[in-house]
């Protein structure tokens, strides 16, 4: 008997809850708030999902209900992955050590 | 086009560098390389979700279009908001990934086909009830979101809103969202999925409007684990590992977040979800004020006692982002420092409106980060100060939390203030803070009060220096 391939992406997940777990607990304290954003533009590849919906009519149709909420979602998606990198990246370019020289 | 096989592969190495650019947050050093790392793996989801599809018509400039749009939009905040503002800011991107993930799960729902999940009315049941677990979790992170970036924006009263049968009701409601989508399951009727949508949003409102303003802290991070869970569920849908990878690495950092907000607080997550807080504890507070002594000074005594002073430790608060003093912070600092005066900041988990609120800010006025200690790493080192400059805080030093069992915050971890030779308190007012609570501290022998502004008295007391 097959396994479903169900149960493989469910292994991945579980793993990743895992690796997530451990991986966050190695974050600085310090550093939380750019974890909140950066995780905020990572998730943000659900727009994999709003891009396959924005695709899917074909050429003649290419606005029906399904397709344009694909497309709103890939300009909400596209909010958070373009603000919550470059905030990120604002972020964690002010985080300086201290001068060696005095 | 691109094979299926070969665009999973690509998928998974996005989501291996997703779990890269977390890992190089454990220090600021690599961070950067990190943040690099996602934004690669973004990259590449993007760019093989294109060509898997391979369909370069006029739907796909649309796409980019739509794309730019939100791109110019995020870039924009991205450079103009304030630091101060970081808590809002990642609250209103928490209610935009909740608000895609309704859409996506709403775009297949009714074109199924795109997806390779059936036909209309006749969806695979498996996705169906991921597709509505997404649907759902989306749902709720947007409205709860949005609620609490209403509350830290100001434009709705921090203070928890409570009415009787609250908790029943909102028990209620999760128990017919349950109940919806295994009817929606068993009937594929789309009525039953918009009503769904609708609990769902409604829920989210629920949940949070009854939590006040200083567990923002918990709610930001719980919001944030929904939101990595939302991705998740859509992610099964779509059997897409990058966004499996994504949302379980997202939903358990949240998780982790809360948790550690929780402790800081001494509180049980359960406790912070039932919200309420603040308000039922305030009338305590009210009951036994009796009028105490208090010291209180001005900027040149502040400046006195620093200048005599061989090391200072800063406890900076929410109070400090309020006043956004945070410059004129480190100017005075930069005055001890060059009167050969140690000074180090000493940073309580729950201070602030976010996890490492206080952090971003001290960073921003060129605080070196080596500078910045822990709750843990630095309590000790009180004892040897000679001045605890406190600034926006309150709650946090308050020592009735090791002494009163009685104490709403007893048992909570606090920074020992008072063990400091002297005191200096930069306040508005004698008000109790969040907790409803008065503070010991303010009628101690050592303790000095600077009733002002913070960023005022901060300058003042430079210019006394």
């Amino acid at each position: 008997m097959e396994i479903d391939p169900f149960i493989f992406r469910l292994s991945i997940f579980i793993l990743s809850i895992f690796i997530g777990y451990y991986v966050v607990w190695s974050v600085t304290p310090s550093l939380h708030t750019p974890l909140m954003s950066v995780t905020n533009a990572i998730s943000s590849v659900i727009i994999v999902g709003a891009i396959i919906a924005g695709l899917a009519g074909n050429s003649d149709t290419i606005f029906n209900t399904s397709s344009i909420f694909g497309f709103l979602a890939i300009s909400l998606a596209a909010i958070n992955i373009f603000g919550g990198f470059l905030v990120t990246q604002r972020m964690l370019a002010m985080y300086k050590k201290k001068k060696k020289d005095k | 086009m691109l094979s299926a096989n070969l665009s999973a592969i690509f998928y998974l190495i996005s989501g291996v560098l997703f779990i890269l650019a977390l890992r190089g947050l454990s220090s600021p050093e690599t961070s950067r390389q990190g943040n690099f790392f996602g934004i690669l793996g973004m990259i590449i989801a993007i760019t093989v979700t294109f060509l898997s599809i391979g369909n370069f018509s006029t739907g796909f400039v649309v796409v980019l279009i739509f794309l730019l749009i939100g791109g110019l939009i995020g870039a924009f905040i991205a450079y103009k908001i304030p630091m101060t503002a970081m808590p809002e800011l990642v609250a209103g991107f928490h209610s935009l990934v909740g608000l895609a993930a309704v859409f996506v799960a709403i775009a297949a729902f009714l074109n199924p086909e795109a997806f390779n999940l059936g036909y209309p009315g006749n969806i695979k049941l498996g996705s169906l009830i991921e597709m509505s677990i997404g649907a759902a979790v989306g749902a709720i992170t947007f409205s709860g979101s949005i609620v609490a970036f209403l509350k830290l924006q100001g434009i709705m009263s921090g203070s928890p809103i409570t009415f009787k049968g609250q908790h029943p009701l909102n028990a209620l409601i999760l128990i017919s969202i349950i109940v919806l989508t295994y009817l929606l399951c068993s009937t594929q009727s789309s009525n039953l999925f918009w009503i769904l949508l609708v609990v769902s949003f409604l829920i989210g409102f629920l949940l949070i409007i009854p939590i006040g303003g200083a567990d923002m802290p918990v709610v930001i991070s719980m919001l944030n684990s929904y939101s990595g869970w939302a991705a998740a569920g859509i992610g099964f849908t779509l059997e897409n590992t990058a966004l499996i990878i994504t949302g379980a690495l997202v939903g358990s950092s949240g998780a982790i977040l809360s948790y550690i907000m929780c402790k800081g607080m001494n509180r049980s997550f359960f406790n912070v979800i039932l919200g309420g807080f603040g308000a039922t504890e305030q009338s305590a507070g009210e009951k036994n004020k009796e009028q105490k002594p208090v010291k209180s000074g001005n900027a040149d005594d502040a400046a006195f006692l620093m200048k005599n002073a061989s090391s200072v430790i800063i406890v900076p608060g929410y109070g400090m982002a309020v006043a956004q003093a945070q410059h004129a912070l480190r100017e005075m600092v930069d005055t001890l420092k060059k009167n050969d005066i140690k000074v180090s900041y000493a940073i309580h988990p729950v201070a602030g409106r976010m996890p490492g609120h206080m952090n971003v800010l001290l960073a921003e006025a060129n605080v070196p980060y080596d500078e910045v200690f822990e709750l843990e790493e630095i309590n000790n080192d009180f004892a040897n100060a000679d001045v605890a400059f406190v600034i926006g805080a309150n709650d946090v030093t308050n020592p009735v939390a090791k002494t009163d069992p009685q104490s709403p915050i007893y048992g909570m971890p606090v920074l020992d203030v008072e063990k400091c030779k002297s005191v200096l308190f930069v306040k508005r007012s004698l008000s109790p803070g969040y907790a409803g609570i008065d503070n010991d501290l303010f009628y101690k022998e050592n303790t000095l009060m600077l009733f002002a502004d913070a960023k005022k008295m901060t300058e003042d007391i430079t210019k006394n220096l």
